[in-house]
């Protein structure tokens, strides 16, 4: 589903590289946790499967498709196959969490019909049924993550990036929401999820890729946060 | 739903930036006034033109008795001179250039001194026979004066040779300066404007770059981001365009032909159906005008 071949990323000339060397491929359904210190590549690493950023070296594969062939315009049309969660939800304050959820659908020209049934069915999901008309300000922390994953999720992409999603929430929600994106991985969905949360990796006991100085150290399946090396 | 949700976008993108609309709106409108101006100006000008070149006649003054003029030495012209200048006036020559020629007589020339300013005390003490004879021309075209003016001046029995278009103009170089005026400021204003719209496009999507930064994350296309910024410009724009017209449309009704022309009834002054004429050039020069400062404004925004 992707698939890093020999990818090095420098920002500034001169300067370390975020990403050195590093080839990486993660299957179809997979859920593989992307660990490390901060700085050590992780962000950059979800930039490129997004195509915010383009590699320096290397090839970036996502679904197939080698992201130095796909043409600016298209852009729009991969990310439509991604879904992205972040550490500080992103969600827009002024919209309720219906319409934070169906902008993921309207700005991609889904029918209005499809928008009316297909958003409430994703926040029951996500366990906010009966929630639609708040506001994101009206919502604890983990609920407002939930709107996000259910934005991310609404339109059934194929892959969920997520970066840090746990990283403003108390270790209970924290478990809440890793179920959650769980029980999305289980309907096939590719999930790679940055984190340096190591309760939370050490419980799942996924596949976990280690970063350090944007040097791949470590790709180990059903593994934890710290291993020894 | 598609567009429902653009042009919420937009409504939202106008409340929020009144102020900055408000003022987009208002240069629009007061630039383009000046383009109207300017062409109603030059409107004016042709109006003139078609009117008068074809009544004005150049004028071929015959030697009167006594004259300074050394051409005149021979005292005043004879019946054969006269003969002679007709037959150069309608010889093949310049049939080209000659549609009419007629002579005005002492009489007539009396007449018609009379008619302007019989009512005059001093007028009475003029006569008959102090008036000059002259040849009158019409031209086919009255832009070649010059090519007569050379056939006859000099010849037996001519004084000199006036160009009645010569006294029409002053006014048309006032006329024309007016409109240089009117279309440098116009020029200058549309500057002001295509940078006012850039900047408030561009805080507009300053403004909304959260919700921009989220609509992109879900993989909405370049157009559809952007399109709610270029038609909030355009639309501004067309409110601009439109107040002009209307602007130009209440000027010309009340001061022109309301004031002018019922004040100066030898001008056939421009109309406010010559308004309506130039609206849409005007609804179009705004559309471009808004299209080019999205285009400034929105390449920078246009990466992904």
């Amino acid at each position: 589903m992707i698939r890093f071949k020999k990818v090095s990323k420098v920002y500034a000339r001169g300067a370390r590289p975020a990403l050195d060397q590093v080839s990486l491929e993660v299957e179809r359904g997979e859920f593989v946790f992307l660990v490390g210190a901060s700085g050590s590549g992780k962000s950059t690493f979800l930039r490129l499967v997004l195509r915010e950023e383009r590699p320096t070296s290397g090839s970036v594969f996502v679904a197939g498709r080698d992201l130095a062939q796909v043409s600016t315009w298209k852009v729009p049309h991969l990310r439509r196959q991604i879904g992205c969660v972040f550490q500080d939800f992103r969600l827009l304050p002024t919209k309720t969490v219906f319409e934070n959820v169906a902008i993921a659908m309207q700005v991609i020209g889904k029918p209005r019909h499809q928008v009316m049934t297909t958003v409430p069915e994703t926040l029951e999901m996500v366990g906010l049924a009966g929630k639609e008309k708040r506001l994101p300000h009206e919502l604890s922390g983990g609920e407002q993550q939930r709107v996000a994953i259910a934005r991310a999720f609404v339109n059934r992409p194929a892959i969920v990036l997520a970066d840090e999603p746990t990283g403003n929430l108390d270790p209970t929600t924290s478990v809440g929401i890793m179920r959650l994106l769980d029980r999305i991985n289980r309907t096939g969905t590719t999930i790679v999820m940055a984190t340096h949360d190591d309760e939370i990796v050490d419980q799942m006991r996924k596949r976990v890729v280690e970063l350090v100085d944007g040097q791949m150290v470590r790709d180990q399946d059903r593994g934890v946060y710290g291993a020894a090396r | 739903m598609r567009v429902r949700f653009v042009l919420s976008q937009i409504g939202n993108g106008l409340r929020r930036n009144l102020a900055m609309a408000v003022s987009v709106v208002l240069v629009t409108f007061i630039s383009l006034a000046f383009v109207g101006a300017a062409i109603l100006l030059q409107t004016q000008i042709s109006n003139m033109k078609d009117d008068w070149y074809d009544k004005v006649e150049v004028s071929i003054f015959l030697c009167p008795a006594s004259s300074s003029v050394p051409n005149c030495a021979g005292g005043e012209a004879t019946e054969e001179q006269v003969e002679d200048l007709q037959a150069v006036l309608t010889s093949d020559a310049l049939s080209d250039y000659v549609d009419e020629v007629y002579v005005e007589s002492k009489e007539q020339a009396y007449e018609a001194y009379l008619e302007q300013f019989g009512d005059q005390d001093w007028a009475q003490s003029i006569t008959a026979e102090q008036m000059q004879m002259s040849l009158r021309v019409s031209l086919v075209d009255p832009e070649m004066y010059q090519v007569v003016a050379d056939e006859v001046t000099g010849r037996p029995g001519v004084e000199y040779v006036v160009d009645q278009r010569s006294i029409l103009e002053p006014l048309f170089l006032i006329l024309n300066r007016a409109t240089l005026l009117a279309a440098g400021l116009a020029a200058l204003m549309t500057v002001t404007a295509i940078m006012l719209i850039t900047t408030t496009i561009r805080l507009s999507a300053m403004s909304r770059r959260r919700e921009t930064s989220i609509m992109r994350l879900v993989g909405a296309s370049n157009l559809f981001i952007q399109l709610p910024f270029m038609l909030e410009g355009a639309l501004a724009a067309l409110l601009g365009a439109l107040l002009a017209a209307g602007g130009l449309w209440l000027g010309v009704r009340y001061i022109i032909e309301d004031w002018l022309a019922s004040s100066v009834r030898w001008v056939n002054f421009v109309s406010t159906s010559d308004v309506l004429l130039i609206a849409p050039i005007l609804i179009g020069i705004g559309i471009v005008l808004a299209a080019i400062s999205s285009l400034v404004s929105l390449s920078r925004y246009t990466k992904v």
